[in-house]
Order: C-alpha cells, then sequence, then structure tokens
C-alpha cells in the first residue's frame, strides 16, 4: 500500500504523516508514508486544501486532519 | 458489546442524540456565560486586595474577561467549525464558477469567511479556482477574505470590545476583500501569473456530498479542540496586558500618534503593517493597547488588517504561481484598501 501526505505547510501536515506511522505501528505494520511539497504534484492530484492523503493513487481525505477512526479504516481496509 | 470507558461513551452522544447534544452544550455554555461576572467579583473579593486600587481594577478585569473570552471563543469556533463543514472549497469553487464580476466579488469575499481555508492551501486552491474558470479577480477577492475575516478574530473582537466593533471590522473587511478583489479582475492580469499554472488543464468545478448532522457536530469539536488549544495562550497573554493597561497606564498616551485627527497614522500603521505578521489572536492585546490609549478605531482596525491580511509567509508561498509583479500589485491594491476604509472610517465617526 502506497501512502503520502499532500502538504508544504504548517505543522498538520506532519501531524498527518506521524499519525498514519502511528496507526500502521499499532497495527503491527511498518509503512513508509510519503510526504509531498512539491506544488505541482500536490496540484495534479486535483487537491484544493491540504493536507490531503492519497492511498494507492487515490485521493481519500483533504483539508484536515483525518481522525484515527478514518486512519485505522484505511489501513485496515487495504490489508490483503 | 465490548466495555467502553466513560469518556468514550461521553464522546458518542453526539452521535447518537445529535440535537439534544447541541441543546444542552447550548445552555451549560449559558449559564456559565451569565455567572461569570458575579463569579468573578466573589473570586476578587475573596483575595486579599482593595478591590478599588489598580491591582483590584486590573484583577477583576482579568478574571472577568479571561473566562469570558475563551467561552466566547469555544462557541464562536465550535458554530463556525459546523459552518464550514457546509463549505468546502469544491463547493465554494463551484457556485463561484463562470460567475459574472462584480456579483462574483461579494460572494467570494463572503465565502471566504465560512470556506475552511488554511493559508498554506492558499496555491493549491488558487490553482483549483483557476482551472475551473473562477476569474482572476474573484479568486483574489476569496483569498483576501479568509484570513483577514476569521472567525478568531471576530470571536475576539467581539468578546473584548463589543459586537459593534466586531461587525464593523467584518464589514470593512468584506469591503476591502471586494474592491480589492474586483479592481485585481479589472488589471487584466492574468498574464504575470507563472506559465505552468496557465498551462495545467481546465477542470469542471464539481460539488462534494454532504454530511450528517453527528458528522458536523465532530466537525466542530475538533475544530474548537484544534484553533482554541493553539490560541489561547496568546488570548490570555493578551487580556492580562489589557489588565495591566486598564489598571496602570495612564490616558491618552497614544492620542497624540494615533489619534483622529492625524490622519497620516492611518497610512503610517498600514505601511507598519504590512511586512508584519501576526494571526488574529496576537494583534489583539496591541489592538486593546492603542484603543484604550486613544488610537481612532480606524487606525487600530486598519493596523490589525494589514497585519493579517498581507504577510510575508503568504507572499512567498504564492510566488509558486504568481510573478512577482502580480504580488506587488496584489499587497499594493489591498494596503491601499484597507488605509481607504481606515481613512472613511475615521471620518465617518
Amino acid at each position: 500500500m502506497e501512502v503520502k501526505v499532500l502538504g508544504a505547510c504548517c505543522g498538520n501536515c506532519s501531524k498527518v504523516v506521524s499519525l498514519i506511522e502511528d496507526v500502521a505501528r499499532e497495527n503491527g505494520t511498518t509503512l513508509a508514508v510519503q510526504q509531498i511539497g512539491e506544488m505541482r504534484e500536490i496540484v495534479a492530484y486535483g487537491v484544493m486544501s491540504t493536507p490531503a492523503v492519497v492511498i494507492d493513487g487515490k485521493v481519500v481525505h483533504a483539508g484536515s486532519v483525518p481522525d484515527r477512526g478514518k486512519v485505522e479504516a484505511w489501513l485496515t481496509e487495504k490489508q490483503p | 458489546m465490548t466495555e467502553l470507558k466513560l469518556s468514550q461513551r461521553a464522546l458518542q452522544l453526539p452521535g447518537q442524540y445529535p440535537r439534544s447534544w447541541l441543546l444542552v452544550a447550548a445552555l451549560s455554555w449559558w449559564m456559565a456565560y451569565q455567572a461569570l461576572l458575579p463569579a468573578s467579583e466573589a473570586v476578587v473579593a475573596a483575595l486579599p486586595v482593595d478591590r478599588d486600587s489598580q491591582l483590584g481594577a486590573a484583577l477583576q478585569f482579568f478574571v472577568y474577561d479571561a473566562p469570558k473570552v475563551l467561552l466566547l471563543l469555544t462557541a464562536v469556533v465550535f458554530v463556525m467549525g459546523m459552518v464550514n463543514s457546509y463549505f468546502t472549497p469544491e463547493r465554494t469553487r463551484a457556485l463561484l464558477a463562470g460567475r459574472t464580476e462584480g456579483v462574483a466579488n461579494v460572494m467570494a469575499a463572503s465565502l471566504g469567511i465560512v470556506t475552511p481555508f488554511c493559508s498554506c492551501s492558499a496555491v493549491p486552491l488558487f490553482i483549483g479556482f483557476v482551472q475551473a474558470g473562477v476569474p482572476l479577480g474573484v479568486t483574489f477577492s476569496f483569498l483576501i477574505a479568509a484570513p483577514m475575516v476569521n472567525e478568531v478574530a471576530l470571536a475576539l473582537l467581539f468578546g473584548l470590545f463589543g459586537w459593534k466593533i466586531a461587525l464593523l471590522y467584518m464589514g470593512l473587511g468584506l469591503t476591502v476583500a471586494i474592491l480589492a478583489g474586483w479592481v485585481m479582475g479589472r488589471l487584466k492580469m492574468e498574464r504575470y501569473l507563472e506559465d505552468w499554472v496557465l498551462e495545467m488543464p481546465k477542470v469542471v468545478a464539481a460539488a462534494t456530498s454532504d454530511l450528517t448532522l453527528p458528522e458536523r457536530i465532530q466537525a466542530g469539536i475538533a475544530s474548537t479542540r484544534e484553533i482554541v488549544g493553539k490560541v489561547w495562550p496568546y488570548v490570555v497573554a493578551g487580556i492580562a496586558v489589557g489588565a495591566v493597561i486598564h489598571g496602570w497606564v495612564p490616558q491618552n498616551m497614544m492620542a497624540a500618534i494615533m489619534g483622529k485627527d492625524a490622519w497620516w497614522s492611518v497610512p503610517l500603521a498600514v505601511l507598519i503593517g504590512v511586512p508584519m505578521y501576526s494571526s488574529a489572536a496576537g494583534m489583539i492585546p496591541i489592538v486593546q493597547a492603542l484603543l484604550a490609549k486613544g488610537a481612532a478605531l480606524g487606525t487600530a482596525l486598519a493596523f490589525m488588517m494589514s497585519v493579517i491580511a498581507l504577510s510575508l509567509p503568504e507572499m512567498i508561498i504564492l510566488r509558486k504561481v504568481l510573478k512577482v509583479r502580480l504580488i506587488a500589485t496584489f499587497a499594493g491594491v489591498v494596503a491601499f484598501g484597507i488605509v481607504l476604509v481606515g481613512l472613511v472610517f475615521n471620518a465617518a465617526l
């Protein structure tokens, strides 16, 4: 599963990264979360507000720090 | 059913009984608010301080105002958090795409107040608007209104200076956003967008799906936690400053410099404010100090607006999508608008 966090900014984007990595660790998986700060790439996803989360190429969340429940749902949903 | 802790059960309440939860929350808030004045007097009476002394006056001010402003801030941020859930950037864009300017500027500025917007999202949002065919000037109206007329500024102004001043700030802010955006549109500066922005594919603006009431409440709670959690130290510090001024600083110290008769104080204040940046919460102690000691209202508000609306970090971020000439024009038009608004206001009062 490929997880990217889009955002160039303020603390929020790094918060999302640590949140996702925390939840992954709790579930026993290690996940490398990529943080994308480059504007062109962010815009290419059609995202208008950061932080945004992209899983396997699809934008699953944008505009705020997602709550823990949502992150858990994404990570468990995708387990093979 | 799994065993849940009391706190987890409490967190589920808004989800299970949203309307009742809202009612109880509103009532509790109201009761706390009404209890503030008598409670603050009681606290100060219990302390070994003479109520009529300067220390007594300052203490009463602080003990009353700090919880009062924090309560107001919580209420406003929560309500705005819920309102924001009705307005996403996608929906705002859909509402604005292709509209004629003038009306669109007014809509954009108004939407800027209620659409949630983190300043680092300025670039993706800007590009998203441009791609969907929102006119440049209209996008600017949005970008000016959003940081300047934010709920924290309004809540704090309301709590510390009354609803008239809060409403005034909002009105003036909207005016600057609408006019400046409209002027930017007339200047036809589309060619000063960075080339890669102009080359981006066009999109059709489509609104996204709706949230349920419990989800909106969660949005309000999350917003409150985040914003009040970040801002309360500044608010308390700001009120402490206000308390000191209230008790000790002599009157009219600032009147000579920033009073109504010194017309040049407005452009000067705006000029000083442009390169400065602070959040709304940080500005409040300064505005309070200025006002309490004789500064004209128009000057103080103009200063606050120019500090918040024009920030060097934001200009640097916008440099990725706008050429320097466009950024400079943007800053100039906004600064000019703020000066105008400050002068008119001082003259009218």
